[in-house]
């Protein structure tokens, strides 16, 4: 399984919607039940999923798919495999 | 007292070296814990873990600087690697400073406050992460006797430890969904070596103050610290403890 997958089979479990609807608009202004549990319920799975733990600021910053990309990337997860 | 009041049970101590936090690292070694022990260099710990050796606690020296974000991270992610799991937190290592408000080094104040307050938050902040995954918990801050009625002459050190004593009440409040606990002890004059050492010069006469009319010793507040990480006190949280043979200030 690539990265990808791993983040896409995370976000899609957290927000109980099909891997097909997350892209570039999958965000906190127009997903529904995107709130602060499930925004930290998300960052828990993701730090389990690749061994990470985010930083404060980073969580804060963590309000889409593609911002989600973004922060990991700095965490050395690697979505070009 | 050899027993198995924390036997399987993961905790992490700072500031190990010395005083209160080797006796705490001892008292819990003779319950079996499992303990990530910090100090800030190596070798710091050398004689401590000469003196439990023979415990069958699993003693792991962490060495790092509390301050220091990344490595406290790091040593968060080596708990997680290693045990998948984080039962107990002890933020235990602090620094101390005798001032009168018109003797106030603000530099050594600043770092004070990250030392006692703004690190101990961190490791709470980080703790809880893992905590959370497991629904359970114990954070044990140890703060200060002055922390709760104020002294003359340690107004910067007493405000450090008052933020830690809010700190706790707030955390406990925050993280009692999760079952994790939070509390303080709040120690009153111990006989460390380090207050040993001032008393002689200064405060002899503070004796006179203490009811119990001697000081207290690290392994009586490492007492009241193996209480509240074991399950003893599995209903209480939010509370400053204070461990001061009715010392009034």
């Amino acid at each position: 399984m690539t990265n990808l997958d791993k983040f896409d089979t995370v976000f899609a479990d957290v927000f109980e919607v099909e891997k097909s609807e997350l892209g570039s608009g999958f965000s906190i202004d127009n997903v529904d039940n995107w709130d602060s549990v499930t925004q930290l319920s998300l960052v828990s799975d993701l730090e389990d999923e690749f061994d990470i733990m985010l930083d404060s600021e980073d969580i804060l910053e963590f309000k889409s798919y593609e911002a989600g990309k973004a922060i990991l990337t700095k965490y050395d997860i690697n979505f070009d495999e | 007292m050899n027993s198995t009041m924390l036997e399987n049970k993961v905790c992490l101590i700072t500031g190990c070296s010395k005083g209160i936090g080797k006796a705490i690292l001892e008292v819990f070694s003779a319950q079996n814990a499992i303990i990530y022990a910090n100090a800030r260099k190596e070798g710091d710990l050398d004689e401590v873990l000469e003196n439990v050796k023979d415990t069958k606690a699993e003693i792991i020296p962490v060495y790092f600087d509390i301050t220091n974000f990344a490595e406290v991270k790091s040593c968060m992610l080596q708990i997680k690697k290693t045990h998948k799991k984080l039962d107990v937190l002890v933020n235990n290592a602090g620094m101390v400073s005798y001032e009168m408000l018109g003797m106030i080094n603000f530099d050594k104040f600043r770092e004070m406050l990250e030392v006692n307050l703004v690190a101990p938050i961190y490791l709470m902040q980080m703790a809880s992460k893992l905590m959370q995954r497991q629904s359970s918990g114990s954070i044990i801050n140890i703060s200060s006797k002055v922390a709760v009625e104020g002294v003359k002459g340690q107004m910067s050190y007493s405000a450090t430890k008052g933020g830690l004593n809010s700190a706790t009440l707030s955390a406990a409040k925050e993280l009692s969904p999760n079952n994790i606990r939070v509390n303080a002890i709040a120690p009153g004059m111990i006989g460390s070596k380090r207050l040993k050492t001032i008393m002689e010069d200064k405060f002899e006469h503070k004796l006179n103050d203490i009811g119990f009319g001697r000081l207290g010793t690290p392994e009586e507040v490492a007492k009241a610290c193996l209480f509240l990480a074991s399950d003893l006190s599995s209903y209480l949280t939010g509370q400053i403890i204070e461990v001061d043979g009715d010392l009034k200030l």
